[in-house]
């Protein structure tokens, strides 16, 4: 996973041209001490306004002003935050604030909906992913997803997960290595190694949506982005996903949007916190990121009042 | 904790009563209505099979199938040649119709922005082909057969004229199978990465096979019993040789059918009445396998 072409430390702290493609720069530091307390310059003229963890982890994806469009109708204004490698980052707030919206922005799904728009940059190792010359299905072969409600296709369980590295044309020796090893990561692997080959929609909807996880990490993305994984699942199935999230973690990064606010305190290294409010002008109300930090600083002192009112539950 | 008792309340009315329930005077006589109509359509449809079948059953034999039809003696003329270009002008109409009309529906289901005045010009275009006339479609076939120089007359013109019929039905059916398929399919999909196409090919259409070919079938059944656009295409009630091959001349059924009606002696009526129970077999079968795919398909998964 510690690729060593990946622009290292980019640390949001750091001015740092964001839509610039940062060349291979292997200067040395590709770890980055996340032990290190970096004040944060608040008054940065680059980074003004910029709401940053306290620990800069090193950023996988860093997004910069994003505001997404449904029309005219603007969802999300300017998000800048960073998602950082190897961490799982939580994004909360009430329905409609757009956080599915930015999560999908990241791997250019909302691309499949006709009429919206993302403005600003959303880079990816320093690349912008809204790029001219970007492929969106290499953006979104390197940058996973897994939906709100198990997805699996109708097809047998092993072919489930052969889809990916088939259609992406992986090099592959042995497909069937691929789906145990993905299988395994996904913690599915002892309850169906005997009939890897009955219908996927045979499973339990925790077990379907494991093995859409078991499909994620066949492709071997980098990062994966999971939309409210387990809003249909019972209690016992989420722990198993929220602990497989945990061990994923080692290998992938992992961007979650929950509205389960104690699955954020549970998991998540980072939480961004999201609420929406109407424009000036007119009634639409577009959402805003208004506080990204450590995960126990935004549930124990957050800087934010909104912040403070939603997870003591005043609103939302 | 107060134990929940079945004290009775205040005096209701009873539930018993029936002056508002369903079975009212007014809900009565409309549920007769109802299935006095559903009754009469039934009965026209079992009169006419008893009817046909009573009239057809003594020729309801091997001759039928093997002989071919003749001028002057009815009793040993057979359906052989229609049969036979029943077969093949319904294939040829199944190898046009349905990758052009599979390819259509894909591109309008899945490709085409909803808002581009092309998309919306195909889909207005569809709408009114399947408004046109049965017998428009036979001097189209005939007039294109004609502007390309093949005789008009041929399995290839037959087969044209059948596809272009039933083109909006297959269409409209497989754009329907590919909108039952679930979105999260596709975003499930092409958030692996694969591409727009290959999601349509490897996912979305095998997930709406069965509707696709449940309208399809029920468009070729429908195909099959077609006489008007084959008539235009002239000269085709009287074949004594096998079909063989995209340009040789045909019969079919319907056809043959028409023509044998027409005729004076009762031979001939009782002939094409024979015909006539062939044909709703065949038709009847076709649909029966649309069922059974559709049923096959539902369930296993």
């Amino acid at each position: 996973m510690n690729d060593p072409t990946a622009a290292p430390a980019s640390d949001p702290t750091v001015t740092r041209p964001p839509a610039t493609p940062q060349p291979d720069d292997t200067s040395g530091e590709s770890t980055v001490d996340t032990t290190s307390t970096i004040t944060i310059p608040r008054m940065d003229p680059i980074d003004a306004g910029r709401i940053t963890a306290s620990e800069a982890p090193r950023a996988v994806i860093t997004t910069t002003d994003v505001s997404c469009y449904y029309g005219s109708f603007r969802a999300v204004n300017e998000v800048t935050m960073d998602i950082g490698l190897h961490e799982i980052t939580a994004l909360i707030g009430p329905s409609g604030c757009g956080k599915s919206t930015v999560l999908r922005a990241l791997n250019r799904m909302n691309d499949l909906i006709p009429g919206t728009r993302v403005t600003g940059t959303i880079a990816y190792h320093g690349m912008d992913i809204y790029g001219k010359d970007v492929d969106p299905i290499e953006v979104r072969r390197r940058i996973g997803m897994v939906f709100q409600k198990p997805n699996p296709f109708p097809k047998s369980i092993y072919d489930n997960v052969a889809y990916g590295p088939k259609v992406t044309g992986m090099k592959v020796s042995n497909m069937d290595d691929v789906v145990e090893e993905s299988l395994r990561g996904a913690a599915l692997w002892d309850e169906v190694k005997d009939k890897l080959k009955q219908s996927a929609y045979g499973l339990s909807g925790g077990q379907q949506q494991r093995l859409c996880i078991a499909r994620t990490i066949a492709v071997k993305p980098e990062v994966i982005l999971m939309d409210e994984p387990c809003s249909a699942l019972d209690p016992i199935a989420t722990s198993r996903i929220e602990d497989l999230m945990l061990e994923l973690k080692e290998d992938y990064t992992i961007v979650i949007v929950t509205h389960n606010m104690q699955q954020a305190a549970r998991v998540a290294d980072r939480t961004a916190f999201f609420t929406a409010e109407a424009a000036e002008g007119h009634g639409d109300r577009t959402g805003h990121l208004v506080e990204f930090d450590e995960t126990t600083k935004i549930f124990s002192n957050p800087a934010d009042s909104r912040t403070e009112d939603y997870i003591s539950g005043r609103f939302g | 904790m107060a134990a929940i008792t079945a004290e009775p309340t205040a005096v209701t009315r009873p539930l018993t009563a029936a002056s508002h329930g369903e079975r009212n005077p007014q809900s009565l006589i409309f549920l007769i209505l109802l299935w006095a109509s559903l009754a009469f359509g039934i009965l026209v449809l079992v009169v006419l099979l008893v009817n046909t079948f009573l009239e057809g059953r003594s020729r309801m034999d091997a001759a039928l199938f093997t002989n071919y039809t003749s001028q002057i003696d009815p009793a040993t003329a057979g359906a052989r040649a229609a049969i036979l270009g029943t077969a093949w002008v319904i294939g040829t109409t199944a190898l046009l119709a349905i990758p052009i009309g599979v390819a259509a529906a894909a591109y309008l289901e899945e490709f085409a922005s909803k808002t581009s005045r092309f998309a919306r010009l195909v889909e207005l275009n569809v709408q009114n082909l399947a408004a046109v006339p049965a017998i428009i479609y036979g001097m189209l076939a005939a007039a294109a057969a004609v502007a390309v120089g093949i005789p008009r007359n041929t399995v290839i013109a037959g087969g044209i004229a059948l596809a272009l019929l039933i083109l909006p039905v297959v269409i409209v059916a497989t754009r329907e199978a590919l909108r039952a398929v679930p979105q999260e399919i596709r975003q499930g999909s092409l958030a692996l990465g694969a591409s727009p196409m290959q999601t349509l090919t490897r996912q979305t259409l095998p997930a709406a096979v069965p509707g696709i070919a449940t309208g399809t079938i029920l468009a070729l059944s429908r195909a099959m019993g077609e006489a008007a656009p084959l008539l235009l295409l002239g000269g085709l009630v009287f074949v004594k040789f096998d079909p063989n091959g995209l340009l040789s001349g045909f019969t079919t059924m319907p056809i043959q059918i028409f023509d044998w009606a027409g005729r004076s002696q009762v031979a001939f009526q009782e002939l094409a009445a024979a015909a006539s129970i062939l044909l709703l077999v065949l038709v009847i079968a076709m649909n029966g396998l649309a069922i059974i795919i559709r049923n096959k398909f539902t369930t296993g998964q």
